[in-house]
């Protein structure tokens, strides 16, 4: 009886969302017009990075913030020790991951390549990069990462800081964040190379540093 | 044709969605958490939204598949030890 009760309650649920989902009222404000319209002076061509990097750059901005600061709170509870030498997997997965390797670094540059005219763009290429290291940790290729060093932490913050460079070199001419027209497009490739190297070091090095201890004895 | 395709992949998100939060074995929710991130990236490229789609098959179904399946390795590891 009660399953019975709590059956129907859902299908009424379901039945009230699609007929809400079917009455929705068209948007109040269409932002799409205004997007393309102003897209020349972006220095893309593609409207998602357009809007990731140029009219919301702050938002971006703020993202790798937060996902350096996920990354500097790891850091912070897992201690020095544990054992980083890798386990030899299978020589047939490694031969596979030696092959995949290269085959998504060529993807991930792609990625970052075309985000100013098609679909991709850093957060794309990161995680594509961040892939490739985890498949090769996973194979028993690459160490898992102790505190890192200088040139890694250099790596991982280079993102968010040559971001914030920008950002407030342009403030000498007003705003932050609001590239002069001319020089938007190299500024945009300029971030997103960095924003690619910082996010793919902080999402393997939240695999790399969190699975460390697995290999423990 | 495209109707038929989307009602199917209407149908898998939901059915693999169901069956991740209800079967019984870790491993294999892990599993068809990953397989439901596919999915759901198909269903973003159907929406016209490639950009999320490739987030979330990069970041969604392989990253986090990745982390959810050591985690669950090194459960079972430590479980195994007295």
């Amino acid at each position: 009886m009660r399953r019975f009760l709590v059956l129907t309650l859902c299908l009424v649920f379901v039945g009230a969302l699609a007929v809400a989902m079917l009455e929705l009222a068209p948007p109040a404000i269409d932002l799409r017009i205004p997007v393309h319209g102003q897209l020349a002076q972006t220095g893309v061509s593609h409207p998602v990075t357009a809007v990731l990097l140029n009219y919301r750059g702050y938002d971006t901005l703020l993202e790798i913030a937060v996902l350096l600061l996920a990354l500097l709170a790891v850091l912070t509870v897992t201690d020095d020790a544990g054992v980083t030498a890798p386990h030899a997997e299978h020589p047939v997965l490694q031969t596979l991951a030696r092959v995949a390797a290269p085959l998504m670094i060529v993807v991930a540059v792609y990625l970052l390549w075309a985000g100013a005219f098609r679909p991709g763009g850093a957060f794309q290429a990161g995680a594509v990069l961040a892939a490739a290291a985890v498949l090769l940790h996973l194979v028993g290729l690459l160490p898992g990462w102790r505190s890192p060093r200088l040139p890694l932490r250099i790596g991982i913050v280079a993102g968010f800081v040559v971001f914030l460079t920008v950002a407030t070199a342009l403030l000498a001419r007003g705003a932050l964040l609001t590239y002069p027209p001319a020089t938007a497009g190299i500024l945009t490739l300029l971030i997103e190379c960095a924003l690619t190297l910082s996010l793919a070091l902080i999402l393997a090095g939240l695999f790399l540093i969190l699975s460390r201890d697995e290999q423990a004895p | 044709m495209t109707f038929a395709f989307d009602l199917l992949l209407a149908l898998a998100l939901l059915w693999s969605g169901w069956r991740t939060l209800t079967t019984r074995r870790l491993d294999r929710a892990i599993v068809l958490f990953i397989a439901f991130g596919l999915l759901m990236a198909l269903a973003w490229a159907r929406l016209a939204a490639p950009d999320i789609g490739l987030a979330e098959a990069a970041i969604g179904a392989g990253l986090t598949g990745a982390l959810l399946l050591d985690a669950h390795g090194a459960l079972r590891r430590r479980k195994g030890r007295p």
